[in-house]
């Protein structure tokens, strides 16, 4: 079994969570890790050393950003979509509020809060999955704090002195 | 540099528990004399429990079947044959429609034909879905609406037997065109991987055959009509196993009630 093959294995679990917290929506969320999964298997000759799972997050994060351009879009020539839309998830009240106000996030931020407080990245960590500079993530993740803050409170956005 | 400046750099970090060690006094005790900016750092913290509660449990779930390494290393390599698998089996199944539509202009074929025609079609969509690995089914099986949807679809009861007795397990469904409506596919898995699926569309009213064997390489499909509705068992070409799925489902269609698992 190549290096990749056993590293993947323990970090399934994570890549799960992450993808979650992204989507929402559970059947959307294993379905980008599946996708992860495949595309690193088939990469697994770019992979040279260096941090796994990082690399792992970089794909998925692609992989999400082409899906919600709609370009990853699936083929359902032979297949006729069920109409029924999936039961909604229950949720008590204070996971629909934090998962709303992250839903309100632009995507780089919602990405960087989750990468740093969900998964315990670290600011390079993040900043080397998101192919950013390390201030990037900074400014991204104070905007994403101070955005959350605003929604959460109830407060209309407002101008504020950050940084 | 103890004494430098504290940075909004560093109540993110502090908050984020990656504050270097020797600029935690620091942080704390201008913590300490700006009530507002500490009121901002423990609501960072509190977001970052918040999505920690909100999420953190699903790392603790089982792996989805599909998510397990083993089956994803098997995917890996049937993904590009999707597109075509899909295309072609359209084609096929409308083929065999268009079979069917043609007792509208020539000389009606009878059962045993269109049981003959099914069964080519059926068993190149099953030839493809069964490599079809990444998305081999639309609905799975443990979802309650998979039998209902595709009932509804084709327009009659679609029933799953339990064929736990031949060591497979359900995996789900998934509906395929056909110019005589829709056509149900429900498919099942072995422990050693191999595939069978039951294929299952409407036929015109009357129609009626006994059962038919087809074999292309390694595969066999049985196709026999039955009280409007036509079925194809393909899989392995194994005879004998597959005569025996097929008396399980034509048994579970003479059976009222059999589908509620």
């Amino acid at each position: 079994m190549s290096t990749v093959r056993r590293g993947l294995e323990p970090l399934i679990p994570a890549l799960r969570r992450f993808a979650r917290a992204l989507s929402r929506d559970a059947e959307t969320a294993d379905d980008l890790v599946q996708d992860t999964l495949v595309r690193a298997l088939r990469a697994e000759h770019l992979f040279h050393g260096g941090e796994l799972r990082t690399w792992l997050f970089t794909i998925l994060l692609n992989l999400d950003r082409n899906r919600r351009r709609g370009l990853s879009r699936r083929p359902h020539l032979a297949v006729v979509e069920d109409v029924d839309p999936p039961a909604a998830p229950t949720s008590d009240g204070t996971g629909r509020d934090i998962q709303r106000g992250l839903a309100m996030l632009p995507a780089e931020q919602r990405e960087v809060l989750l990468l740093v407080t969900l998964e315990g990245m670290s600011y390079r960590e993040a900043a080397d999955v998101q192919g950013v500079p390390i201030g990037t993530v900074m400014s991204r993740l104070s905007r994403a704090r101070s955005a959350l803050r605003e929604h959460i409170d109830g407060e209309r956005p407002q101008l504020r002195n950050v940084l | 540099m103890a004494d430098s400046p504290v940075t909004e750099e560093e109540l993110h970090a502090y908050a984020d528990g990656a504050l270097p060690a020797d600029r935690v006094a620091a942080v704390e005790s201008y913590l300490a004399a700006s009530p507002l900016e500490a009121a901002r750092v423990a609501q960072w913290r509190a977001q970052a429990s918040a999505i920690r509660a909100r999420f953190g449990a699903v790392a603790e779930e089982p792996i989805p079947e599909r998510l397990q390494l083993d089956n994803v290393v098997l995917r890996a390599s049937g993904l590009r044959r999707k597109i075509a698998a899909a295309a072609a089996v359209a084609l096929i199944i409308g083929a065999a429609g268009g079979w069917f539509a043609r007792d509208y202009f020539a000389a009606p074929p009878t059962g045993n034909q269109m049981a003959r025609v099914l069964a080519e079609a059926a068993l190149e969509a099953h030839r493809l879905y069964i490599n079809e690995v990444r998305h081999p089914i639309e609905v799975r099986a443990d979802e309650a609406h998979l039998l209902p949807w595709l009932s509804r679809r084709v327009g009659s009861a679609v029933r799953a037997p339990d064929l736990a007795s031949e060591g497979l397990k359900l995996l789900g469904g998934r509906l395929l065109p056909g110019s005589r409506g829709p056509a149900a596919l429900i498919m099942y898995e072995g422990a050693g991987g191999e595939r069978i699926t039951i294929t299952c569309v409407r036929a015109a009213s009357n129609d009626q055959s006994n059962f038919k064997w087809r074999q292309s390489g390694d595969v066999g499909a049985l196709a026999w009509i039955e009280s409007g509705l036509a079925f194809v068992v393909a899989g392995p070409a194994e005879r004998d196993k597959l005569d025996r799925i097929a008396r399980r489902v034509y048994a579970v269609y003479e059976t009222p009630q059999s589908d509620r698992r």
